[in-house]
């Protein structure tokens, strides 16, 4: 994996709330053998009309979409089904990070394993970010610091070994399968 | 010793390496249960690192999500409808087959939907780690496992190496006191719990139904109740294990037997919260004002009892944007509602006595005209015990549609699918838009609620039918 320092970008916002995965990609793209090729059929039901072509109203068709990397969506981003096609979905459009108030735990650890930052804020800075789309983003994940084009500057957690491995661009896997013997030895003295 | 928690006895049992600051637990895996739509890619993991799945022996494979149940396609005289699924399906069949993988393939006779199937076999035991490529793995939580789904990345990581970096989540009680009245199933109970902590409630925890109501609740519906925890954005939901317990895994074919038996018994009884053990929070629920419930949103928070009427929440755009996709509006009852198609089946209902329980309403009745019931065992081994009980020949004779086992219209993967616009009473999990197909509409409820709306052409209470 790249190492993962620093996001610069604008926003694209989508608002609604408790956006769960089978929005994000759809079940009948789960079809699918590979990570790759997703990002077309994301939100493909909100993004889409019947004949294929786009809806003009929704966010991601707007020309000021265009080469954006960071997602702003309502609370709770990312419920629902444990699909990892989600992320894969988001990373393949070319979305780097998604901020909200809150984002559900197995899309947060699936986002975080494909070098996707998924970032919690405070609801004032939530609001501004909804209020705001297309601002300019810094995100910097050495200092742990978010920039606003206003100049404020707010801090974010992301998870002390997540963030070691994005910075270093380590593979957990590889952390993992150096702990085998350990698991050998677990295994070993409960049999 | 200070008191502890079913919940933290299983995860300090499983802790290979304990957490640190920076760096998470490795917790070990007991069970791996593995499925034909989450794990091609972590296959393809596992061939680039030339890596062998560590202990094949605590893993078991089936397909379900994407498998049609259409007799005709499952047992081969037609070919799978749906190209990409057939693909999928073969893809399982022959990692399986490399990985030396026990699968239970599209003509086994215990083939069913994953959840389903390890409690089925006995293989679901308490005190256990079990994970899957599947958010409902919750549901195993019932018989006091320690349950979660997991991602693609992950079901690699067992694969190779039979444990997971995780860390601890916190512990929620949710305290069930009193009895449900009659007509009101684990589906209401768990809807009205849903209903009343919110669809993010339990994020970040792990829950632990408690208390008398849950005591009296057989394994079945326990199962029905920890299924939905995800549905609370819950990492897990566990119950602990009792004589109702004990009683359902007794016998089963991959329980422990006789002198094996006695020992896990043994075990299996320290697995329950200490008196005075202490939950980083709690919520107290009670049994008896939960009426049958139904989902009339986008959500499986936006339920409410089913002679209730819509909360009027307009001018909050999320519920304006449920409203408009659901053709509802706040203030209106649900009663009376024409539906479309009725579903029953899943993970959360799918089992031989929510088959039961749509029968008691289906005896000696139709399906009101227009109506397409949909029945779908959730194993082939309840198909098998339906059919023989009669079960099957009461849903045909009401005009129902019975067919194989899988997930179908759950989330419309095989071809299972309502049409846009129609209205779908379901006693699956997920009311998302488009979950059971491009523009359909979902009204998650109970079996007999489902029966009853498929019987009046309408949504109906199931206590009227009794």
């Amino acid at each position: 994996m790249q190492p993962l320092k620093r996001i610069t970008s604008r926003t694209v916002v989508i608002a609604s709330t408790d956006i769960d995965t089978d929005q994000i990609i759809p079940a009948r793209f789960l079809t699918t053998t590979t990570k790759e090729g997703l990002g077309k059929q994301l939100f493909a039901d909100w993004r889409y009309q019947e004949d294929g072509a786009p809806k003009r109203e929704f966010a991601l068709n707007r020309a000021e979409a265009g080469g954006a990397q960071i997602l702003v969506a309502g609370r709770n981003f990312g419920c629902g089904s444990s699909r990892e096609h989600a992320a894969w979905a988001l990373l393949d459009y070319g979305f780097r990070a998604v901020i909200s108030t809150e984002i559900a735990d197995i899309f947060r650890g699936n986002a975080l394993k494909n070098g996707f930052l998924p970032i919690v804020v405070d609801e004032a800075t939530a609001q501004w970010l909804l209020q705001h789309p297309g601002a300019e983003l810094d995100i910097d994940l050495e200092a742990l610091r978010l920039t606003l084009p206003t100049g404020a500057s707010i801090a974010f957690g992301i998870e002390p070994f997540a963030r070691h491995c994005l910075l270093n661009g380590l593979d957990e896997f590889g952390y993992l399968r150096s702990k085998l013997p350990e698991i050998a030895r677990f295994e070993a003295a409960r049999s | 010793m200070t008191a502890r928690t079913l919940f933290d006895k299983v995860w300090s049992a499983h802790e290979v390496v304990a957490e640190t600051r920076d760096t998470p637990a490795v917790l070990y895996v007991d069970l791996h249960l593995v499925h034909e739509v989450t794990t091609p890619q972590a296959f393809s993991m596992l061939k680039a690192h030339g890596l062998p799945v560590r202990r094949p022996d605590r893993t078991l494979a089936t397909m379900d999500h994407s498998t049609p149940t259409q007799s005709a396609q499952v047992f081969g005289s037609v070919p799978i409808k749906v190209d990409a699924a057939a693909k999928q399906v073969r893809q399982m069949e022959q990692n399986a087959a490399e990985f030396g993988i026990e699968l239970f393939g599209m003509h086994d006779a215990r083939r069913g939907i994953v959840h389903i199937i390890g409690p089925e076999l006995g293989l679901t035991q308490p005190g256990m780690t079990i994970v899957c490529g599947d958010s409902h793995t919750s549901t195993h939580g019932a018989f006091g496992a320690l349950a979660f789904g997991i991602g693609t990345t992950e079901v690699g990581h067992v694969f190779a190496t039979q444990a997971l970096l995780q860390r601890k989540p916190k512990s929620l009680a949710i305290n069930i006191e009193g009895r449900l009245q009659p007509g009101v199933t684990a589906k209401d109970l768990i809807l009205a719990i849903i209903g009343q902590i919110g669809v993010s409630g339990g994020t970040g925890h792990v829950l632990e139904y408690r208390g008398s109501a849950v005591r009296a609740l057989s394994m079945h519906e326990r199962m029905t109740v920890c299924n939905m925890s995800i549905e609370a954005g819950a990492r897990a939901g566990m119950i602990a294990p009792d004589e109702v317990t004990f009683e359902y895994l007794r016998g089963k074919p991959r329980a422990p037997r006789a002198k094996d038996w006695e020992a896990a018994e043994a075990r299996w009884r320290t697995f329950g919260s200490d008196p005075g053990a202490q939950f980083d929070a709690s919520v107290d629920v009670h049994a008896e004002h939960v009426e049958p419930m139904i989902t009339y949103g986008t959500n499986p928070g936006m339920v409410m009892p089913i002679g209730a009427a819509i909360p009027d929440k307009k001018g909050d755009e999320v519920f304006d944007k449920a409203m408009r996709y659901m053709g509802f509006h706040g203030g209106e009852g649900m009663l009376g509602k024409p539906v479309n198609v009725v579903f029953i089946g899943s993970c959360t209902n799918g089992r031989l006595e929510d088959l039961q329980a749509a029968a008691r309403i289906l005896k000696g009745r139709k399906v009101a005209p227009g109506v397409h019931l949909l029945i779908v065992p959730g194993s082939q081994q309840i198909k098998r015990q339906a059919e023989a009980s009669g079960l099957a020949d009461i849903f045909q004779a009401a005009g129902a549609d019975w067919r194989e086992s899988g997930c179908s219209m759950c989330l419309g993967m095989n071809g299972d699918t309502v049409s846009a616009g129609e209205y779908s009473v379901s006693t699956s999990n997920r009311n998302f838009e488009g979950r059971q197909g491009k523009g359909a509409r979902t009204l998650l409820a109970s079996p007999l609620t489902a029966a009853a709306s498929a019987v009046k052409g309408s949504i109906a209470d199931p206590r009227e039918l009794l």
